[in-house]
This record gives C-alpha cells, sequence and structure tokens, in this order.
C-alpha cells in the first residue's frame, strides 16, 4: 500500500511545484487541441456521406465507400502522379543547389563578403508564394520583361508561364529562387563544424583542393545531406500547394494538379466534402507512413533522424 | 569573432588607431590561390546569385515609381532610371481596396504575430525543464502534429464550426502556434546555464518573473528571430484567407496582389477614361512593393540572428 501510495503523493508535490510551468504550457496545447487534434476527429467525415446541412453528427455513415470511389477514381491517380513527378524532379534539380551554394559561400574568404551574400540569398524566403509567382510572371510572362525585349530584338517571344510542357522546370527555378539560399543554412553550419585542422594535415600530405572536398568537406556533409534526403522523402506526397493553386489558372489543371489541390478543388470546391476527406485522409496516412519509414531509414544509416531512438 | 588571431590591440610603440578595424583573414599558407579562370568563373557565379535576387526586385520598385513615359518607352518594365513619380502609391493608398487590404494585412499580422509570440513562449518556457510535471506528455501532444496532419476539409469544416469564417480570426487562429518555432525556443531556453536560474529560484522569483526579467531579456536574438517567422508567416498568408474569408471586403493584401497582378484583374483608379490604361505597370507594381517592404524593413535588423536561431533548435530539438 505505502508503495502505491508513495509516487501519488511525489506526483501530486511535483505538480505543486511545476504548476506555473504547466499553466504556461497550458494555452498552446488548447489552441492545438481545437486547431489540431479535433479536426483530425473530423476525418470521421470521409466515412460518411456528409452534408452541411445536417452536420457530422447525423450525417449517415457509409463506411469505406468513399475511399473505394477515390481509389477507382483516376484522376486521383493522376494527381499522385504529378505529386510524385514533381517530388522526384525536385530531388534531381533543386536539392543539390544549395550544397552547392555553401560550397561557394564557405569558400569565400572575406567574412564580410560571405555575410554579404549570405543576407541577400536567405532574402526571397520570406516572400509570400503569390510574390514569388508575380515576380516571374512580371519577367518571364507573356507581356514580361524577357519577352518584351526578345520582341525589340526582332525575335519570337517564348512562352514561358502558361506552357504546360515545361511547368515542371519553371516550379522547380521558382522553388530554387525562392528557397534555396534559405537551404544552405544546415550546410553552412555543417561546413563550420569541420575542424580546419583536417584541411591543414591533407595540404601537407599533398591533397589538392578537390581531393578535399572531396575527402573532407563532403564526408563531413554526408550525415547532414542524408538526413535532409530521408526527410524530403518522407515528405514526398506534399508540393507547394499555393504553388500550384497560383498558377493552375495560366498552366490547365493537366499539369498542376497535386494530392493537395485535388483535395481542395473535388472537396471545398465543388462541395464533396465526404470524398475530398476520404482523399485527404489517404493522404495524410501515406505520409505519415512515409516519415516513419525515412526515420527508420535515417537510423539505419546512423543518424539520429527528427526523433530520437 | 573572438576565434580570429589577430595582432594585438594597439601595441606599446604605435598609439592606436581611432578607429580598430578587424584583422583581415589570410588564406591558410597551405590553401593555394586559385587560377585566374576559376577565381574570374566564381566571381561570375556569385554575381549570377546575388543579381538573380535583387534584379527583379530592382526593376519592380523602380517600374513601381517611374512615370508613364518611361514605362512605356522601356516597354514594361524599368532598368535605367528616368522620370520619377510616386503617383502610383499616391492612387492605391489614397482610399480603396489596396488601402483597406493593407490595414487588414497590418492589422491581422500585429495581432497574430503578438499572440503567436505570447503562446508560444510560455509554452516553450513550460517545456524547458525536463522531468518537471507532465513534461513528456505534453512535449508528446505538441510533437504528434508535426507527423500528422488532420488534412484541409476537416480544418475548413471546424473553422465553419465555429463560425469563424469570413472573421479575420479564421487567418490568426488556425496557424497561431507553429511547434517547431515552440522547439526552436525550447532548445534556446533549454541551453541557458541552470545557475543562473537556481539563483534566481533562491533569492525567490517565481516562474513568471524569471521569464519575464531574466530569461527574456537573455534570448532577445532569437525571439526576434521567431517573432519575424510568425510575422512573415500572418504577412503572407494567403491560401487560408482563399478558405476562409469570401468576403472582398476583408481580403488581405496576398490576395488582392494576385487578383491584380496575376489575374490581371484592374486596380482601381487605373481606368480612368481620361489618362487611359497606361499606368498599369507601375500600379501592379506598386501593390508588389506593399507586399514586400514591411519584410524588407524587418529584415535586416534580424537577419544576423538566423543561424543562431535556426541551428540551436535544430540541434536540440
Amino acid at each position: 500500500m505505502a508503495g502505491r501510495r508513495r509516487p501519488r503523493a511525489n506526483m501530486r508535490l511535483r505538480f505543486r511545484r511545476d504548476r506555473s510551468l504547466v499553466l504556461m504550457a497550458l494555452p498552446a496545447i488548447v489552441l492545438l487541441g481545437v486547431f489540431a487534434y479535433i479536426p483530425m476527429l473530423g476525418n470521421v467525415v470521409a466515412f460518411q456521406d456528409y452534408s452541411p446541412y445536417v452536420g457530422v453528427r447525423s450525417s449517415p455513415f457509409v463506411g469505406f465507400d468513399n475511399f473505394a470511389r477515390v481509389m477507382a477514381d483516376p484522376d486521383f491517380w493522376h494527381a499522385v502522379q504529378n505529386t510524385l513527378v514533381i517530388t522526384a524532379f525536385q530531388l534531381v534539380f533543386f536539392f543539390p543547389v544549395p550544397i552547392a551554394l555553401a560550397l561557394l559561400l564557405n569558400s569565400l574568404i572575406s567574412p564580410r563578403l560571405r555575410a554579404a551574400v549570405q543576407a541577400v540569398v536567405y532574402l526571397p524566403h520570406f516572400f509570400s508564394w503569390v510574390l514569388v509567382v508575380s515576380v516571374f510572371q512580371q519577367i518571364f510572362g507573356g507581356a514580361g520583361l524577357l519577352n518584351q525585349s526578345l520582341r525589340a530584338q526582332g525575335w519570337q517571344a517564348v512562352d514561358i508561364m502558361t506552357n504546360p510542357d515545361t511547368f515542371l522546370f519553371l516550379l522547380t527555378s521558382q522553388a530554387v529562387w525562392k528557397d534555396a539560399g534559405w537551404g544552405i543554412i544546415v550546410f553552412l553550419a555543417a561546413l563550420s563544424a569541420i575542424d580546419p585542422a583536417q584541411y591543414e594535415a591533407a595540404a601537407v600530405d599533398g591533397a589538392g583542393r578537390w581531393k578535399r572536398m572531396w575527402h573532407i568537406t563532403l564526408p563531413g556533409l554526408r550525415s547532414v545531406i542524408v538526413l535532409l534526403l530521408i526527410l524530403r522523402l518522407g515528405d514526398s506526397l506534399t508540393v507547394g500547394f499555393e504553388q500550384m493553386i497560383l498558377q493552375r489558372d495560366a498552366v490547365g489543371a493537366e499539369a498542376s494538379e497535386v494530392l493537395d489541390t485535388f483535395v481542395y478543388y473535388t472537396g471545398v470546391q465543388n462541395g464533396d466534402w465526404s470524398y475530398g476527406a476520404a482523399a485527404g485522409l489517404i493522404k495524410g496516412l501515406v505520409s505519415l507512413a512515409l516519415i516513419l519509414a525515412a526515420n527508420k531509414l535515417a537510423h539505419i544509416f546512423g543518424e539520429s533522424g527528427v526523433y530520437s531512438k | 569573432m573572438s576565434t580570429l588571431t589577430g595582432t594585438p590591440r594597439g601595441s606599446k610603440d604605435v598609439p592606436p588607431p581611432l578607429r580598430q578595424r578587424r584583422p583581415k583573414p589570410e588564406r591558410p599558407v597551405w590553401d593555394e590561390e586559385l587560377g585566374p579562370l576559376a577565381k574570374a568563373g566564381k566571381i561570375l557565379v556569385l554575381a549570377v546569385v546575388v543579381l538573380a535576387v535583387v534584379g527583379p526586385l530592382y526593376t519592380i520598385v523602380l517600374t513601381s515609381i517611374s512615370s508613364q513615359s518611361t514605362i512605356t518607352r522601356a516597354g514594361g518594365l524599368v532598368l535605367i532610371p528616368g522620370e520619377i513619380t510616386f503617383a502610383a502609391y499616391q492612387q492605391i493608398l489614397s482610399g480603396g481596396v489596396v488601402t483597406r487590404a493593407v490595414l487588414v494585412s497590418v492589422g491581422v499580422t500585429a495581432t497574430g504575430t503578438a499572440i503567436s509570440m505570447v503562446v508560444s513562449v510560455l509554452c516553450a518556457y513550460g517545456l524547458s525543464r525536463p522531468g518537471s510535471f507532465a513534461h513528456t506528455p505534453i512535449l508528446f501532444t505538441l510533437l504528434i502534429t508535426m507527423f500528422f496532419s488532420a488534412g484541409i476539409i476537416p480544418a475548413y469544416l471546424l473553422v465553419s464550426g465555429l463560425g469563424l469564417i469570413n472573421s479575420y480570426w479564421a487567418l490568426i487562429l488556425p496557424t497561431c502556434i507553429s511547434v517547431f518555432n515552440i522547439i526552436i525556443l525550447r532548445g534556446f531556453f533549454m541551453g541557458i546555464d541552470r545557475g543562473i536560474l537556481d539563483s534566481a529560484r533562491i533569492d525567490g522569483a517565481s516562474e513568471w518573473r524569471t521569464l519575464t526579467h531574466i530569461v527574456l531579456p537573455m534570448s532577445k536574438a532569437v525571439t526576434a528571430v521567431i517573432a519575424l517567422f510568425y510575422g512573415v508567416g500572418y504577412w503572407n498568408a494567403f491560401f487560408n484567407a482563399v478558405l476562409y474569408i469570401n468576403d472582398s471586403a476583408k481580403n488581405p493584401l496576398q490576395v488582392v496582389l494576385r487578383s491584380y497582378v496575376l489575374q490581371g484583374v484592374s486596380v482601381p483608379g487605373q481606368v480612368d477614361v481620361g489618362t487611359g490604361a497606361a499606368a498599369g505597370p507601375a500600379l501592379q507594381m506598386a501593390v508588389i512593393v506593399l507586399a514586400t517592404v514591411p519584410i524588407l524593413i524587418v529584415y535586416p535588423f534580424v537577419q544576423k540572428h538566423f543561424t543562431k536561431g535556426v541551428m540551436i533548435g535544430a540541434v536540440k530539438g
């Protein structure tokens, strides 16, 4: 009996000691409870034939009908395909850019120049997608700077902003413009953690610039690269939602429909709430599985992953 | 900075110069100088990178303050400054849709950032002491939301169920907490020397007092970075507005920016019959500049702390 009472008394004591700490965390928990956890429960509409007129409580349950419909929908699979293609493309053409930029910045001797360039390349990360797309529109659009000067030279104007065939390149270059600079932060930190003595020793042993990069710098970055690569894989069902919505009118749904936009247009726009919720739930669950798998992979590679153990 | 090995400040014989310059860092002796070609290549790449960011902003700002004739001569966007006029700004800021959108965005950003900061700082401090009461379950409750999000449809149903459609609160409350930001703050708070906190406790300070009088003054840099992250989030919020705001009078600036620049809706006041639509580009650019200016104003003050702030959270999270 005494053994059972002690921890409880201990708990009460600890609560009395820490109650202000708990109280401090409370507002955040309440907000998350309302705006993150209640919507998780709200996913029951995926199993219902939801009608906004009768509400979540009295809409009839239909089991897995909505999921069956989603799975049989070629548009859904088209969105899945687009999503995965865009992710794969960005993995090849976006992912290495911050690494290259970080190596370049790291090779600058003057700290003042380095800080200045850093300040400039971080900046676009803080622009909204509307702004980024607007800027691209002004430069590359039909009436934009590029085409104006092409026409002024008597050349044919090029169609960049509204061409579904080159949409992948457009998307990726927008992402590079906006976020490549920001992406270098982690790599720069990893680079600064490399002991300069290693370079010196290698140089004394006769290793040239490229040899040093290959045998010291890149191994030093390895763990960060692996970690970020795995995280990106875990996140592969998510690609720039706002970016797509903003350019969908210009390039058409065929090229720009991804999973998130599919959910938005079927659910919110067409009012087929349960259908959209089912598609969204599939995406959420697969994403969760991917993230957990990615973490597992990180642990196998000996990295700590997002969470440990 | 402290790692720099330079000459000691002012040796005996020479009087110290009035302005101390930091010694120029030297290339390590073993690191051979780049060849001229490689050097030129490096400079070229750097210049391209910097120009790619600065160039568009430069021409957009310049166009927004150029006169109609200058814009027409340049064929859209101005690269070489000509006649300067602030007419476009006067026009869009003298009442009407854009002015209202600016006010909405400023209001939402200010209110939202204040709420987010209070809630996040409190929560981060509350969770900064592992082993405190219910520490692990609370932390877990937070972290789970980083791995699984409910999706757009249930979120929309909740917001409409709460009666927040067409309310500015719909732009604030659903995105008011970022668990990632809390983790960054918590990481920083955890790094503060225990001894300082313990001595405050011994002197009789409550947790609240410790937070406001000791911890916060010590963490100005990281709180500034987090406030910028939140502020930028609210300022840039676009999709939530599209989703939750149907009343066009309540649209924030990003939504207005889309309709005027991307969808080509004419800016109010643009189509006076007399002057024609030639001032269109200047007006559009002025809206773009308005959407950028607050970020450009705050950015320089906070920018230098990014690396520290972001990395601390990442390392200890």
